[in-house]
């Protein structure tokens, strides 16, 4: 899996690329816990170019917001598609996040 | 009963993509494909994630992985053995709940049961046998493919 990112004002910007499962999710969990320690909290994850997520790829994301959301922080989502789509509305994940039709939309209802 | 593919490995998370990849390809020769396939390959993850972790507290094991046709169903059959362990009597998660609610865990069990046809386990000669079953009929989409 490869993590791009990049920062528009305050707001984190994700983009989630490949494979998210097992082997990879820890270096999510990495990634995400050292921008909550460096008081990050407005974030905004593309999921557009993933391809496969399994359960512990979800494990991950529901963690990160879990401690996002503790810290006062919040987290829009973009870009879901395909198997990873259809594996977030099978888990009743799809609903439970602030899903955003694109990236620009995600920014603007940050503000 | 037909034996498409068989391989064995020792439990460990580097061997994750090797076994998957055995799994894949059996499931690809068989004429799944689209979603089918993706289901395959995040309950078939889970199962073997799952010996990984709680197979082997204290050492080494293997976990043996075949993938098999009969005239109604492909199965895939995950052994390893470990200590008991049964997935099937996990409870399933609360998939209405908000975020603060929702607990983190219980979503293998849940795809397993609501991407495969069946879920079996056993215990047999000192060695756990969880048995992922697939019908043939309507390989790109059984009915517990429908959501």
């Amino acid at each position: 899996m490869e993590i791009n990112t990049r920062k528009e004002s305050n707001v984190r910007i994700v983009g989630l690329k490949g494979r998210m499962d097992a082997v990879t999710s820890p270096e999510f969990d990495k990634q995400f816990n050292a921008w909550l320690s460096d008081g990050e909290n407005a974030f905004i994850i593309n999921f557009s170019a993933l391809d496969y997520i399994s359960s512990a790829g979800l494990r991950s994301i529901l963690s990160a917001s879990k401690q996002l959301k503790a810290n006062g922080g919040r987290s829009l989502f973009t870009g879901l598609r395909g198997p990873v789509k259809e594996v977030f509305e099978l888990s009743g994940f799809y609903t439970i996040f602030e899903m955003c039709d694109s990236e620009e939309t995600a920014i603007t209802r940050m503000k | 009963m037909k034996i498409l593919s068989e391989i064995k490995l020792p439990a460990k998370l580097e061997n994750l993509g090797s076994l998957l990849q055995s799994i894949m390809s059996a499931a690809g020769q068989e004429g799944f494909s689209g979603p089918k396939l993706n289901h395959i390959e995040i309950t078939a993850e889970e199962a073997i994630v799952n010996v990984f972790n709680y197979a082997y507290p204290e050492g080494n094991g293997d976990v043996e992985v075949r993938c098999k046709e009969d005239d109604d169903s492909f199965i895939i059959e995950i052994v390893d053995s470990g200590v008991p362990f049964d997935v099937t009597s996990l409870a399933e998660p609360d998939t209405t709940a908000t975020l603060s609610e929702r607990e983190i865990g219980g979503l293998g069990i849940f795809f397993m049961k609501k991407m495969m046809d069946d879920v079996r386990y056993s215990r047999e000669n000192g060695r756990n046998v969880l048995c992922l079953v697939l019908n043939r009929k309507g390989k790109g989409g059984s009915s517990a493919g429908q959501v």
